[in-house]
């Protein structure tokens, strides 16, 4: 395995098929995320969610995703066309883009990664805020007033919670000292007798509390869901979407809220590492649970005002993640020289 | 402020706003201020209070399989019934027709002969249709008929195709009776038969 990979036609074909799956594998566990949010969701407001299809619902997707491919693709008269269909793209694109840097550990030692670069987790960043580009330039070809807010109300959303989003890491950085996602999962202590991996949330608490919180509103998920808001804006930048322009979105939406739950585990839960359940179901575990929390969150929460959302990100995430950077420098000064 | 320095300066011109001591939504409540422990509480109750919703039994009717129980006299669709020795009960007076708001049954009659007896009066019906599309299954015919031919069963899903297939004809009508309904109309009968000593009513 070692002399392929280090063969250079070797690494390629490797690469390619780790991809190959890795689509495969993200576009499933999509599926099955909106599944399970809807069911969970049902499970909150006392209903079943979608039981009719397969067993436990659980072909609602594939009947969902085959009558959106065979809608007619509508792309209205008065709207900036190529923008119109590039910018549902660049969504999918960006959100699938994320996963060329997160590391899964598949058994005990053996780690499966495409890329592992030194700079993984701001790779991560830097293709999620492409996010705003999708979502924006969709609001804005869309030619719709509704959109065209959306799309407004994105922009400035994401940018905003960017910075916190960005700020609420630092310190983990700090104490590991690396941005690669594998260092980050590999992180070992030796405290006393004990000496092992550690699920950095021990560390840096406050962090996650503001990656969380950032991290909703990166992927527009509710409470934070102002850009496609139904009930005032119908839809936002999604209004004049159908068919598989939507369902691109829609794709994107899911795939990136995995994305995070996945970057949570890895950054703050000791990504696939616990006690001696085999890593590839503890990181499946881990990332359902933040998941949950996510369809929790969105099942309990009602949406902040415009104005509520950008006081929370200033004034509130902000300064709390900039305090965080700051005393986790001097904790780390103080104990470690 | 406003109010403060209006109450400072004078009595005020108009009496209080229309609005009870407890009504509104006051911006802090009981005067306490608000902290974010206490918004974080409110967060976390909230939270409690979903969570606890997510593991309670689901309160959904899977309803083509399992259906909730119609009260006893539910109004569905129509059913003309027959008499034990299998004569009709219709005797084509077209009361149904005339007590009908929306005009949706239509009775022919036609005279029973000896050779031809259809049902046990004078007339029986020819014809008798009943428009389910116009119908709005209040009953007042079933309150009309002399005779108790006419009662309202409890099925209620009565879709279909076309708009010809919700004229039921008779031959729809006849239809034998859910057993339940029949043997409700014969152990307690909503119109008594008026023969003297059995009706209170035709006392004196």
């Amino acid at each position: 395995m070692s002399d392929l990979y280090a063969n250079a036609i070797g690494h390629w074909v490797v690469v390619v098929v780790a991809m190959l799956i890795l689509f495969f594998v993200v576009l499933t566990a999509t599926a099955y995320t909106v599944w399970f949010e809807r069911v969970a969701l049902g499970r909150i407001q006392r209903r079943p969610g979608p039981n009719r299809v397969g067993p436990f619902g659980l072909l609602q997707l594939a009947a969902d995703g085959i009558k959106a491919a065979f809608k007619e693709s509508i792309v209205p008269t008065k709207t900036e066309h190529v923008l119109f269909v590039v910018a549902p793209c660049i969504a999918v694109a960006a959100a699938f883009l994320s996963w060329a840097v997160i590391p899964i550990g598949l058994w005990y030692n053996v780690t499966y990664w495409i890329a592992d670069i030194n700079i993984g987790i701001l790779l991560v960043f830097a293709f999620s805020s492409l996010n705003v580009y999708a979502i924006f330039l969709g609001g804005y070809a869309s030619n719709n007033k509704y959109s065209l807010l959306g799309g407004m109300r994105a922009a400035a959303q994401l940018i905003s919670y960017e910075v916190a989003l960005g700020l609420s890491l630092v310190p983990t950085f700090m104490i590991v000292g690396s941005l690669r996602l594998r260092d980050i999962v590999g992180y070992t202590v030796s405290w006393g007798p004990y000496h092992g991996p550690i699920p950095l949330i021990l560390l840096t608490p406050i962090g996650f509390v503001i990656y969380l919180t950032a991290a909703v509103a990166e992927t527009n998920r509710a409470p934070f869901d102002l850009p496609e808001a139904e009930q005032e804006l119908i839809g936002g930048f999604l209004t004049e979407y159908t068919g598989l322009k939507f369902i691109m979105y829609y794709l994107a939406e899911y795939v990136n809220m995995i994305t995070v739950s996945a970057l949570a585990v890895l950054l703050f839960f000791g990504g696939w590492y616990l006690w001696f359940v085999p890593p590839v179901l503890a990181f499946l575990f881990k990332v359902v649970l933040l998941l949950f929390l996510y369809i929790w969150l969105r099942g309990t929460f009602p949406r902040l005002r415009y104005d509520m959302l950008m006081r929370l990100g200033w004034k509130v995430l902000l300064p709390l993640g900039i305090v965080n950077v700051i005393v986790t420098g001097v904790i780390l000064v103080a104990t470690q020289g | 402020m406003a109010d403060e320095e209006s109450q400072v300066d004078g009595k005020p011109e108009h009496p209080a706003p229309l609005r009870g001591p407890d009504e509104g939504v006051p911006a802090n409540p009981e005067g306490k201020r608000s902290s974010v422990a206490a918004d974080l509480g409110a967060l976390a109750t909230g939270l409690k209070t979903t969570l606890g919703e997510f593991f309670s039994p689901v309160v959904t009717t899977m309803y083509p399989e399992e259906k909730t129980p119609r009260a006893e006299r539910y109004r569905g669709r129509h059913y003309l019934r027959r008499y034990e020795n299998g004569l009709e009960r219709c005797i084509g007076c077209e009361l149904c027709a005339a007590a009908c708001p929306v005009g949706c049954i239509l009775v022919i009659a036609a005279e029973n002969t000896d050779e031809k007896r259809v049902s046990p009066g004078e007339r029986y019906a020819k014809t008798y249709e009943i428009n389910m599309l116009r119908c709005i299954f209040c009953g007042y015919c079933e309150d009309a008929c002399p005779v108790q031919a006419i009662v309202l069963g409890p099925e209620y899903e009565l879709s279909d195709t076309s708009r010809e297939k919700f004229i039921y004809t008779k031959e729809k009508l006849l239809e034998p009776l859910p057993p339940d309904v029949e043997a409700r109309l014969k152990s307690a009968t909503p119109h008594p038969p008026a023969s003297p000593g059995t009706s209170p009513q035709v006392g004196k």
